[in-house]
C-alpha cells in the first residue's frame, strides 16, 4: 500500500530511498492534521477500546475463547491502522469493511454451515443441553419426599433457591444448572434460612411478579442430574423431583424408567429407540447433504419446491417485462416537446414509486378482498371473485399490483435514456426513407436496451427476492395441501425461506438455509450471464 | 430540503460518472430539456393554434393516456386517504368515497396501548435515520479511498462491491437471526430485540451499490482541487470533511434517501429481530395489525398508512430530480 499519492513513485529511485520518502510523506501528512482531528481520533479509539476490552472480558467469562481472540485481534488492528501514520486507504475503508465482514460475508458463510446441519425446532443447541432438557421434561415429584423450607433470592437478575435441609438444618443455595452448595453465614429466622450474603431476598410481591421464572427454576441436588432436582410451586417450600428418564453418560443412553425402553445416540442428533422413535429435544449435528436431498427428492417437498421455483422465475420475468413495456410506452408518449402540463402527469405517475411498498401491498390486499373489497363490491357490482384465493387469479393479482409498483421506475429510467438519444437519428432515418416506427424498432430500441440492460438485470434480481409484495398481498397462499412445510401457490423462493424458518411451530433452519443457498446459486448464475452479456465489468478502470 | 443543482466542478469529463446522467435526468423530470434541438416548441414559444384534428393526432391522445394513468396511479392512494377519514370504518364502508370526513381515526391510533403506533413511528424514523446517516458516512469514506487513492486490491475491491450487492442480506436471514440470538446470550443490548443491533445489521449493507454510486460521483470532482488544498497545507482528513463532502452533497442526499426508504420498507429482518411491540417498526406493526383483523379496523389501518407514507413520500418528491439520475448512474455507459 502506498500513501495518498496519485502519481507513481519515480522509477529510477532505489527501493530503500523510495520507502524512506514514502514514510516521510506519511509523517508529514499525519503532522498536517489539526489537533481537532487528533482529539476526535483519540476519543473514538478510546471508546472502541473500552468497549472491546469489556466485550473480551465477557466473552472470556462465558468461555467463548475463539470469538474473544478475534475481537482482540480486530481491536489491535484498528488501533494500529489509526495510530500509525500512513496506511491511508485502510483508514478510510476499515469502518465499512468491519460491518461488511460480520453482517454480509460471515453470515453467508454461516448460512452454508447451517444448511448442512439439522438446526431447527427440536434441534437448537448442544447435546448437554438436550440431556438436561429431557431430564427436566419428564420430572415427577418423589412420593413422600421431604419438604425443604425455601426463600427465593436473586443475584444479577437470576433467581436462586435458598433452602434449609430438613434433616441437618443447614442452609444450602443453588440455581439453574448450579447444584446445591452450603452457605457459610446465612441469616436464620427460627430454623429457616431467610437471607444469604451477596443475594437479595424476594418478598411476597417480588415472588408474584416473577412467578413464571420461579416456577421454571429446577435446582440440581448434586452434580449428577440423575439424583433429581428441587422445584418450588409457591416460593416457600421446595420438593425433590426426579426424572422419569435415566441418563447413562458412560453408555451414552437414555432409559425410560417406566417403560424400560432404551434410547441411544445413533448420530442423528436425537436419542433414538431401536424401533426408530426419537425423543425430542435433540441437538445440532451436521447431516451432510440431507437438506438438499430433501428439497429435490422428498416426494411431498419436491413438487411444491419445483412449482415455487418456476413461479419465482415467471414472476420475476413477467414483472420486469410488464413494468418495462408500460414504462417505456409512457416515456415515449410523454416525450413530446409540444405537450403541456407534462410535469403534473409525471408527479402523479411516480407516486406509486414513492409510496412505501409494504403499505401498497396491504392496501391492494384490502381492495382485492373477496367479500368486502372495493374491486368486487363497487367496480364489479357485488361480484364474488376470489382474487387472492384462487391460484391463477392470485398470480394475476400479484402481477397487476407489481405493475402498479414498478412502472414508475421504468418510466423514469426510460425517459432518461430516451433523451440521451440524439434527435438527428430520427432525421437521418427519415432521409433514408424509414418511418417513425422503423426508426424506433431498428435504431432507438436497441440503443435503449444497451443502456438499460444492467437496470433490467438488477430489476430482475430485485423482483426475484421481492418478499414484501408476496408476503403482504397473498401471504404465499393458497397453500399446497399435502406439503409438510407451510408453502403455497404464490410463494416465491425468498418467502418460502422465511416461512420455513420463522412461521408456524415447526421451524427448520437447516432446510431454509439450503433453500437460501439454492437461491444464491440461481441469482449468481443469472447475474453472471446477464452482466457478461452487457460487459459492464470492462468499464472498471 | 433544497439542493443546488449538482454542478460538475471542473472540466474533467467523467468516464462513467453520473454527472451526465444527472443532467439528463433533470431534463427527464423537469420541463427543461437539455438538448437544444429538443427544445423547439418549448413552453413560452408562441405557436399558432393547430386545428383540433391535427392537435389530437399529435398531442391530444397523449392527454387521454395521461388521464387513464392518473386514475390507475392515484386511485389506491385516494382510496386509502378516504378510508382513513371514515372513523370506525371497515373495508365495506371504505368503499363509499369521502362520505364522512373526520380525523377521529388518527386520534384513536395514538390511544391504543396494545398497538403503540406512536412508538412504531418513532422507532421507524430513528432506525431509518441512523441507518441512512451511517450508510452515507461509511460509504463516503470508502468511496473517497477508491476514488483518490491507488492501493493493492483496489480494482478487485470495486469488483467485490459490485458482486456483493447481488446477494441481498435477506438471503442470509436465518444466519443473521442465529448470530443475533448468540449475541443476545452474551450482550443482550446488541442482540435480538435491540434496535441498535438491527441498525448494525443494516450497516452490513452500507458498502455496496451505494459506494459504487458515490465512487462514480467522486470521480467527477477533479483531483486538482485536492492538490491545491494539499499545497495550502490541508491534511487528507480536512480535505475530505471540508471540501469533498460539500462538493458531493447531492449524491450523499440521494444515497441517504434511498437507504432511508429501503430501511423503512424492510419487513423481513425487522420482524425477525424486533420481538416486543414497543420496539417494532411500522412495517412489522402495521402488517400484524392488518393480518389479525383486516376487514374490521380498516379505517385505523388506513390512518396509520397515511401517516406512515407522508414522510417517505415528501422526501422522495423533494429530491426526485436527483433520484432519476441516481437510478441510471453507473449503468449508462
Amino acid at each position: 500500500m502506498t500513501g495518498a499519492t496519485t502519481e507513481d513513485p519515480k522509477q529510477q529511485e532505489d527501493p530503500r530511498a523510495a520507502k524512506r520518502r514514502a514514510r516521510a510523506q506519511a509523517y508529514a501528512e499525519a503532522a498536517g492534521a489539526g489537533w481537532k482531528v487528533w482529539l476526535a481520533k483519540i476519543v473514538m479509539l478510546g471508546i472502541i477500546d473500552a468497549a472491546s476490552v469489556y466485550a473480551i472480558f465477557v466473552l472470556a467469562a462465558s468461555g467463548e475463547w475463539l470469538v474473544g481472540a478475534i475481537v482482540a485481534l480486530v481491536t489491535i488492528a484498528v488501533n494500529y491502522i489509526y495510530l500509525r501514520p500512513g496506511l491511508l486507504p485502510a483508514k478510510y475503508l476499515t469502518p465499512g469493511l468491519i460491518f461488511l465482514f460480520v453482517f454480509q460475508i460471515f453470515v453467508v458463510l454461516y448460512t452454508v454451515y447451517i444448511a448442512f446441519t439439522n438446526y431447527g425446532s427440536g434441534h437448537n443447541s448442544d447435546k448437554e443441553d438436550a440431556v438436561n432438557a429431557l431430564l427436566l421434561q419428564s420430572q415427577t415429584r418423589v412420593e413422600e419426599s421431604a419438604a425443604y423450607p425455601t426463600t427465593i433470592v436473586e443475584n444479577f437478575g437470576s433467581f436462586f433457591l435458598l433452602v434449609t435441609d430438613p434433616d441437618t438444618g443447614e442452609a444450602l443455595i443453588g440455581g439453574e444448572e448450579q447444584p446445591l452448595e452450603p452457605v457459610a453465614d446465612a441469616e436464620f429466622d427460627g430454623s429457616k434460612a431467610v437471607a444469604a450474603p451477596g443475594y437479595t431476598s424476594l418478598d411476597f410481591s417480588g415472588i408474584i411478579a416473577n412467578q413464571g421464572a420461579i416456577a421454571d427454576l429446577s435446582v440440581p441436588l448434586t452434580d449428577d442430574p440423575n439424583d433429581g432436582y428441587l422445584k418450588t410451586t409457591d416460593g416457600s417450600t421446595s420438593y425433590v423431583f426426579i426424572s422419569n428418564m435415566e441418563w447413562d453418560p458412560v453408555a451414552d443412553t437414555m432409559t425410560n424408567k417406566t417403560t424400560g425402553v432404551v434410547y441411544r445416540d445413533i448420530g442423528t442428533g436425537a436419542f433414538t429407540a431401536d424401533d426408530g422413535t426419537e425423543i425430542l429435544p435433540g441437538w445440532v449435528v451436521t447431516v451432510g447433504f440431507d437438506n438438499f436431498a430433501r428439497a429435490f427428492t422428498n416426494q411431498d417437498i419436491r413438487g411444491p419446491f419445483i412449482a415455487v421455483t418456476l413461479w419465482t422465475f415467471a414472476f420475476a420475468i413477467l414483472s420486469v417485462a410488464t413494468t418495462f413495456i408500460l414504462g417505456l410506452f409512457l416515456a415515449i408518449v410523454f416525450n413530446d416537446p409540444r405537450m403541456r402540463s407534462k410535469k403534473y402527469y409525471r408527479i402523479i405517475m411516480i407516486l406509486p414509486y414513492a409510496f412505501p411498498s409494504f403499505l401498497s401491498a396491504l392496501v391492494w390486499a384490502g381492495m382485492f378482498n373477496q367479500d368486502f373489497g372495493y374491486i368486487n363490491q363497487v367496480l364489479l357490482g357485488g361480484a364474488d371473485i376470489a382474487w387472492l384465493q384462487d391460484p391463477w387469479l392470485a398470480k394475476f393479482s400479484i402481477l397487476v399490483v407489481n405493475l402498479w409498483l414498478g412502472y414508475p421506475y421504468m418510466f423514469l429510467v426510460a425517459t432518461g435514456a430516451l433523451q440521451s438519444i440524439p434527435e438527428d437519428i430520427q432525421e437521418a432515418g427519415k432521409v433514408d426513407g424509414a418511418g417513425v416506427w422503423q426508426v424506433f424498432r431498428l435504431i432507438k430500441f436497441p440503443l435503449l436496451l444497451v443502456s438499460l440492460a444492467p437496470l433490467l438485470i438488477s430489476s430482475f434480481a430485485f423482483n426475484f427476492n421481492n418478499f414484501n409484495l408476496i408476503y403482504m398481498l397473498t401471504g404465499g397462499g393458497p397453500r399446497f395441501p399435502d406439503a409438510p412445510i407451510n408453502i403455497g401457490q404464490t410463494d416465491i423462493m425468498i418467502s418460502m425461506v422465511y416461512k420455513t424458518a420463522f412461521v408456524g411451530s415447526m421451524r427448520d433452519y437447516g432446510l431454509a438455509s439450503a433453500f437460501s443457498i439454492i437461491i444464491f446459486i440461481i441469482v449468481a448464475a443469472v447475474s453472471y450471464i446477464g452482466f457478461r452479456q452487457t460487459k459492464v465489468l470492462e468499464d472498471l478502470n | 430540503m433544497s439542493f443546488e443543482d449538482p454542478i460538475t466542478p471542473g472540466s474533467r469529463p467523467a468516464p462513467h460518472g453520473i454527472s451526465d446522467t444527472v443532467t439528463r435526468a433533470e431534463g427527464a423530470s423537469t420541463e427543461e430539456v437539455v438538448t437544444p434541438s429538443a427544445s423547439a416548441g418549448e413552453r413560452g414559444a408562441k405557436e399558432p393554434r393547430r386545428p383540433f384534428g391535427k392537435y389530437f393526432r399529435e398531442t391530444g391522445w397523449r392527454h387521454l393516456i395521461g388521464i387513464v394513468m392518473l386514475v390507475f396511479a392515484g386511485f389506491p392512494l385516494v382510496y386509502i386517504l378516504s378510508a382513513s377519514l371514515n372513523p370506525g370504518g371497515s373495508l365495506l364502508t371504505a368503499n363509499g368515497f369521502f362520505q364522512v370526513i373526520s380525523f377521529q381515526s388518527y386520534i384513536d391510533l395514538f390511544g391504543d396501548p396494545f398497538r403503540p403506533f406512536g412508538a412504531w413511528l418513532g422507532n421507524t424514523i430513528f432506525i431509518g435515520l441512523a441507518t441512512a446517516i451511517g450508510t452515507v458516512f461509511l460509504g463516503a469514506l470508502a468511496a473517497y479511498a477508491f476514488s483518490r487513492m491507488r492501493f493493492l486490491g483496489r480494482r478487485s475491491g470495486l469488483l467485490t462491491l459490485l458482486l456483493v450487492q447481488m446477494f441481498p442480506q435477506i438471503l442470509a436471514l436465518v444466519a443473521i437471526f442465529l448470530l443475533m440470538s448468540a449475541i443476545s446470550d452474551i450482550f443482550p443490548a446488541l442482540g435480538l430485540n435491540s434496535q441498535i443491533g438491527l441498525i448494525m445489521v443494516y450497516l452490513g449493507g452500507a458498502l455496496g451499490v451505494n459506494t459504487y454510486l458515490m465512487y462514480g460521483f467522486f470521480n467527477t470532482v477533479p483531483a486538482s482541487i485536492d492538490e491545491a488544498a494539499k499545497i495550502d497545507g490541508a491534511g487528507h482528513a480536512r480535505i475530505f470533511f471540508t471540501i469533498i463532502l460539500r462538493l458531493v452533497a447531492p449524491i450523499l442526499a440521494v444515497v441517504g434517501l434511498l437507504s432511508f426508504i429501503a430501511t423503512t420498507n424492510d419487513f423481513m429482518i425487522a420482524s425477525v429481530i424486533l420481538v416486543e411491540p414497543d420496539k417494532q417498526t411500522l412495517a412489522v406493526g402495521l402488517y400484524q395489525f392488518v393480518s389479525e383483523e383486516q376487514s374490521k379496523n380498516w379505517s385505523l389501518f388506513s390512518a396509520g398508512a397515511v401517516l406512515a407514507a407522508i414522510l417517505p413520500m415528501a422526501l422522495f418528491l423533494s429530491i426526485q430530480r436527483y433520484i432519476a439520475g441516481g437510478l441510471t448512474a453507473g449503468s449508462v455507459k
